[in-house]
């Protein structure tokens, strides 16, 4: 079979099992099998049945990109394993927290920036802004690109969560299996 | 209080790890005690159901437990201490991760809180062996404990098995808690496909019966598919006529003596097996995983063929081979599937195509690549090996062997009839694997005839376990290969390294006639070709532990060969071709 050798971007959802252990398991195969980790997010996202979501983004042909799948649904805990970006239109969303420290011109640059990007001011003093700002990992690189002159002295990016458009569900809440 | 279910029974932890081994219809267990384990030894000193045997290292008990595994086709459980004894058993639990043999192995632990404070023998042994294994847990909960064994026997058996190591804290060993029998466990997630999609069947079947020069090429997933897999495959190969070839750890799920059969192929499969594998226009994969040693340069392995992969695990299709056809489900399962569609469709092989196809496969047959040069004066390892193969073949014994020259020629000289005859370490190439491997399968088997072919070099990595062998009174028979160098060290320096035998010469050898002594078996040495017959038949007859020192010529290698970054068209068949065909630039940084 020709299989595509281009390198892409994928977006992964890992519905899991809420247990010890399983994030070291994720990442093990990703370190042990040298596949890329672009950002990884974990979170229990239904408490009554104990799981947790991982979204991984992450690059490779298409072979590995499938290797990664399956190597991910064979891992025992998995539920689910579901790749956003190959199955059609979904929403990618990254929440940013930058740190800037300056005052003067450079601050109110900052801050007129931060409307531009419809950040929020979650953090004031007299020198310093923390700023949320929300939206595609291209907005944020954008946002911190522009902060970076004016101060910017600490940046916390949460990585990537994403879900698929429309009414379909990754799987039906509240059932293991 | 909260109310107990139905059946759930009150006991300690413990009691429960035996109860539930009990349950799981285990009848031996593997294993080496110590402090974190003293409360499931006390529990196994009150019961007479649940035979221990006692090994010598715990590496030993893995390996055994591998042995008792792929020759009953049951699951293999080891019990070991914690810290030192968790880690000792990590290269069986490698071990039996790459060869998919289904493991239990239990572990013990510091109590629970203590764990992450370095106590005393505490090692992170979850975190140690989860690269290693199917799945591991932690239990923290007595009430947990019941349903997370029962779990593991389930995860280690099913699908593509393997080993599944449960740790154990001292603390859940002797508290009390209820007890599930494995009737109610039913697991969240894990449940692997074994029906082929019929669509898929039908694809195959097209393909099959379309092929004008076909090969089956088959693995360890038909062996691990029980004994009627094998019977399967045979059924199959034999409606097609076409012919068929088996990887190291498929040997024996097809008959070795069928016309049909080609050997074994890859790094040092037969010349047929190579090159009807690099001609075919369709290739037949069930149940091999297109291993690195099987497929030579990747560019150029197969290229005209188009390839159909049946695998329980959907991760080995299209990981190292791209194929057209790939096809999810139990070995066993898809035979039965792809027998009934070609009886349905009266399917017909191209009777033509295929004469033809043979009459190729036998002029390549026809240069007899297994040959060498007999000796008078000095024994040539394939010699002893086919005079044992020859010996005992009606007896059907049970092969294991250690890793290296020896193991090669065993595979090519000893013919497979049946499964789960062959146990060696195919995946991991560990040496020290055959001789507790063989403790394991004499476990499983009594009464049959057990041989470790060995080489010298590996025989020393877990000699202890001769004592072992003796405690229980199981006659294995080590039939060792000594040319008192890691041939197949010395092989790869001769090829690669312009013949600088750096440390692969051992200058110490034990005499191991003396040191079969000292263990309480019997030992032998046969020292020319004239004493061969002799020393095998005498040592059959006797029904204890041997140890056979072979003297072997010490420069022989081990051929055909594909050398690493080569193509299966590219083999050397003996000595001559050494020096003629260099290894490329890209070969030599394989392994
Ligand atoms: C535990 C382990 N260490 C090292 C090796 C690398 N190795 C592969 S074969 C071999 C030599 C084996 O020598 P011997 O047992 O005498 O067998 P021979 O090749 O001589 O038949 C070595 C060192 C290995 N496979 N396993
Ligand atoms: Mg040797």
């Amino acid at each position: 079979m020709p299989y595509d050798k281009t390198i892409r971007r994928h977006t992964i959802a890992v519905i899991v099992d809420n247990e010890p252990g399983i994030l070291a398991r994720v990442v093990g195969l990703f370190s042990g099998r040298g596949y890329n980790i672009e950002s990884l997010t974990v979170a229990e996202v239904d408490a009554v049945a104990r799981l947790s979501r991982i979204t991984v983004v992450t690059t490779g042909t298409e072979m590995i990109i499938e290797q990664i799948k399956n190597q991910l649904a064979r891992l025992v805990p998995v539920h689910k394993v579901s790749d956003l970006t190959a199955e059609g239109p979904h929403v990618e969303r990254e929440l940013l927290l930058v740190k800037v420290a300056s005052t003067g011109d450079e601050r109110v640059e900052a801050l007129r920036i931060a409307d531009i990007f419809r950040a929020r001011v979650v953090d004031s003093t007299t020198e310093s802004f923390v700023f949320e700002v929300t939206g595609s990992s291209e907005k944020l690189s954008a946002f911190m690109t522009l902060m970076d002159p004016l101060g910017m002295v600490e940046v916390s990016r949460t990585g990537v969560v994403a879900i698929s458009r429309g009414p379909q569900a990754i799987m039906k809440r509240g059932e293991a299996g | 209080m909260p109310e107990q279910p139905t059946g759930a029974q009150r006991m300690t932890g413990a009691e429960i790890v035996i109860k539930s081994l009990l349950d799981q219809g285990v009848d031996v267990v593997f294993g080496y005690p110590g402090g974190a384990v003293l409360p499931i030894y006390d529990a196994l000193f009150k019961q007479n159901a649940l035979r221990h045997v006692l090994v010598r290292q715990e590496g030993g008990a893995v390996h055994a437990a591998e042995g008792y595994a792929r020759s009953s086709g049951k699951v293999g459980v080891v019990l070991v201490t914690s810290g030192p004894g968790a880690t000792n058993a990590v290269t069986g639990l490698t071990d039996a991760l790459m060869d998919s043999i289904p493991i239990v192995c239990l572990t013990g632990q510091v109590p629970t809180h203590l764990i992450g404070n370095d106590a005393f023998q505490e090692a992170d042994t979850t975190g140690i062996t989860r690269p290693c294994t199917k799945h591991n847990y932690l239990v923290k909960d007595v009430n947990e404990l019941g349903r997370t064994l029962h779990e593991a026997f389930y995860v280690a058996r099913s699908g593509r098995p393997g080993p599944v190591v449960v740790d154990l804290p001292k603390d859940v060993q002797f508290a009390e808690g209820l007890y599930e029998g494995p009737a109610n466990v039913r697991h969240r997630t894990y449940r692997p496909q074994t029906e082929a999609d019929p669509a898929l069947i039908e694809k195959a079947i097209d393909l099959i019966a379309g092929a004008k020069r076909p090969v089956f090429y088959c693995g360890g997933g038909v062996i691990n598919a029980g004994t009627e897999a094998s019977k399967l495959l045979t059924q199959f190969v034999r409606l097609t006529g076409y012919p068929c070839t088996l990887t190291l750890m498929g040997l024996g799920a097809f008959p070795a003596s069928d016309p049909l059969f080609l050997g074994m192929l890859g790094m040092h499969g037969t010349y047929q097996a190579n090159l009807a594998m690099h001609g075919a226009d369709v290739l037949i994969n069930i149940g091999a995983r297109f291993d690195d040693r099987v497929t030579g340069r990747l560019n150029a392995f197969s290229p005209g063929s188009r390839k159909i992969h049946v695998d329980i695990d959907p991760s080995s299709i299209n990981k190292n081979v791209p194929v057209e056809l790939g096809i999810i489900g139990d070995c066993r399962q898809v035979l039965k599937q792809l027998i009934e569609a070609w009886k349905k469709r009266k399917a017909k092989p191209d009777g033509k195509a295929l004469k033809e196809w043979w009459r190729q496969i036998d002029e390549w047959r026809a240069r007899d690549c297994l040959r060498y040069q007999p000796s008078d004066s000095v024994i040539k390892p394939q010699y002893a090996i086919q005079r044992l193969y020859q010996l005992t073949r009606d007896m059907e014994p049970f092969i294991t062997t250690e890793v290296g020259q020896h193991q090669m020629w065993a595979a090519q000289f000893f013919g497979f009839e049946k499964p789960h005859h062959w146990m060696t370490s195919g995946g991991l190439g560990t040496m020290g694997y055959g001789l507790p491997a063989a403790v394991g399968v004499q476990m499983a088997n009594p009464g049959k005839l057990v041989v470790d072919i060995a080489g010298e070099a590996s025989i020393l990595m877990n000699i202890q376990e001769l004592s072992t062998a003796v405690q229980y009174r199981l006659p294995v028979k080590i039939f060792i290969i000594n040319n008192q160098w890691m041939g197949m060290v010395r092989q790869w320096q001769e090829l690669l390294h312009g013949g600088r035998y750096s440390e692969s010469y051992t200058e110490a050898l034990p005499d191991f006639v003396k040191l079969a002594d000292a263990f309480g078996c019997v030992g032998m040495r046969a020292a020319k070709p004239c004493d061969v017959d002799r020393i095998i038949k005498e040592m059959i007859k006797v029904d204890r532990p041997v140890v056979v020192d072979v003297m072997v010529d010490k420069t022989e290698n081990c051929f055909p060969m594909i050398p690493s970054g080569a193509a299966h068209h590219e083999m050397l068949l003996g000595p001559a071709d050494e020096a003629k065909k260099p290894v490329s630039e890209e070969g030599m940084v394989l392994v």
